[in-house]
């Protein structure tokens, strides 16, 4: 019996790989938080994801408990941050975009279903004051 | 000079560098998509501007709160979330003309011609010890009464759903059914 030509072997994989690049987006921050994102069934997709600068909030992940304890916080690129330092986030995030492009910024707020809405709050304070208007509340559509 | 054939590379090991790859994008790349409520912030008074009053006709305000104990209290009543949706479509369009609930005005809409449009608005408002699941909640069946407000008027003017009309008419129906959710300034930052 004859062997079973792999020749084409690379080929099939390559394809596979191919696949995966394009339809994939890199993974950009380590998320520090847990994040349990509340369900709504009214949810639209983001529109341009290079667009889009993520704040996370909720309560530290298990191995950062101890340094940092169980109270909601607000992780901005890969550290802990607090509501002050927003302003510089946004101005940097503002900067890496296009003249053209700065308009559409959305900031995406990434909250814990349990976080109480004070801290939410200051963040929205805060993003208003740096006129970064468009936000989009994360959530999750309900499994039917 | 004598002829070289040049030997062919072993190529049986390009399976293995291609699946090498493969793994490595599988691992460092992710799939998934974010999904959301879009919201647009109310850009800060200016501290050097007059407040302006904005005179808006009560009856063309519903509130609604949402306390620390996640309960909902809309228009002056206490409800459930499944029951918001309900008034907020009740409100926004007032099919008896009450004079309780917000007015009408005729709007000339571009490609379309006039329209009725309410001038009703939501205001939202919660407390800091509101959970973000009870906001998000809340949130989420006020975008659904509009939503379903839309849809409604898609299927009598051009006999589709809103998802289903081109970017023109998608324009028409939103000027005529207008999302208009305020978000109040937080309880302890400031008072007007």
């Amino acid at each position: 019996m004859p062997a079973i030509s792999t020749s084409s072997l690379p080929d099939i994989v390559f394809m596979l790989l191919f696949f995966f690049m394009v339809t994939t987006s890199m993974r950009e921050t380590e998320n520090k938080v847990m994040i349990k994102l509340p369900e709504a069934s009214q949810v639209v997709k983001l529109e341009r994801k290079d667009l889009a600068s993520y704040i996370n909030i909720g309560s530290p992940i298990a191995p950062m408990q101890a340094q940092y304890g169980t109270d909601a916080r607000i992780q901005l690129n890969d550290s802990f941050k607090t509501t002050s330092d927003i302003r510089d986030f946004i101005a940097a995030e503002r900067d890496a975009m296009s003249e053209v492009d700065r308009q559409f910024m959305t900031t995406v707020i990434r909250c814990d279903s349990d976080v109480h809405m004070g801290i939410v709050s200051d963040v929205k304070q805060e993003l208003r004051r740096c006129s970064a208007l468009k936000i989009m509340y994360c959530a999750r559509k309900p499994a039917k | 000079m004598a002829k070289h054939k040049t030997p062919e590379i072993n190529s049986s090991s390009t399976a293995d560098i291609a699946f090498l790859l493969l793994c490595y994008f599988l691992m460092t790349t992710t799939m998934d998509q974010d999904n959301g409520l879009s919201r647009r912030l109310p850009p800060i008074p200016d501290a050097n501007q007059k407040v302006q009053d904005q005179k808006v006709n009560r009856r063309n305000i519903i509130i609604v709160k949402i306390n620390s104990a996640d309960r909902l209290f809309a228009g002056n009543e206490i409800l459930d979330v499944s029951q918001l949706k309900d008034k907020i479509k009740l409100f926004l369009t007032n099919p008896v003309n009450d004079p309780n609930l917000p007015e009408k005005e005729e709007k000339d809409i571009e490609g379309f011609g006039p329209c009725m449009v309410s001038k009703g608005v939501i205001s939202l408002q919660n407390d800091r010890g509101t959970s973000y699941q009870a906001y998000i909640a809340v949130q989420n069946e006020l975008v659904a009464a509009v939503n379903d407000l839309r849809d409604e008027f898609s299927k009598a003017h051009f006999g589709k759903v809103y998802i289903a009309l081109d970017e023109d008419q998608q324009k028409i129906v939103r000027e005529a059914v207008p999302q208009q959710i305020s978000e109040a300034e937080p309880k302890d930052v400031g008072k007007k």
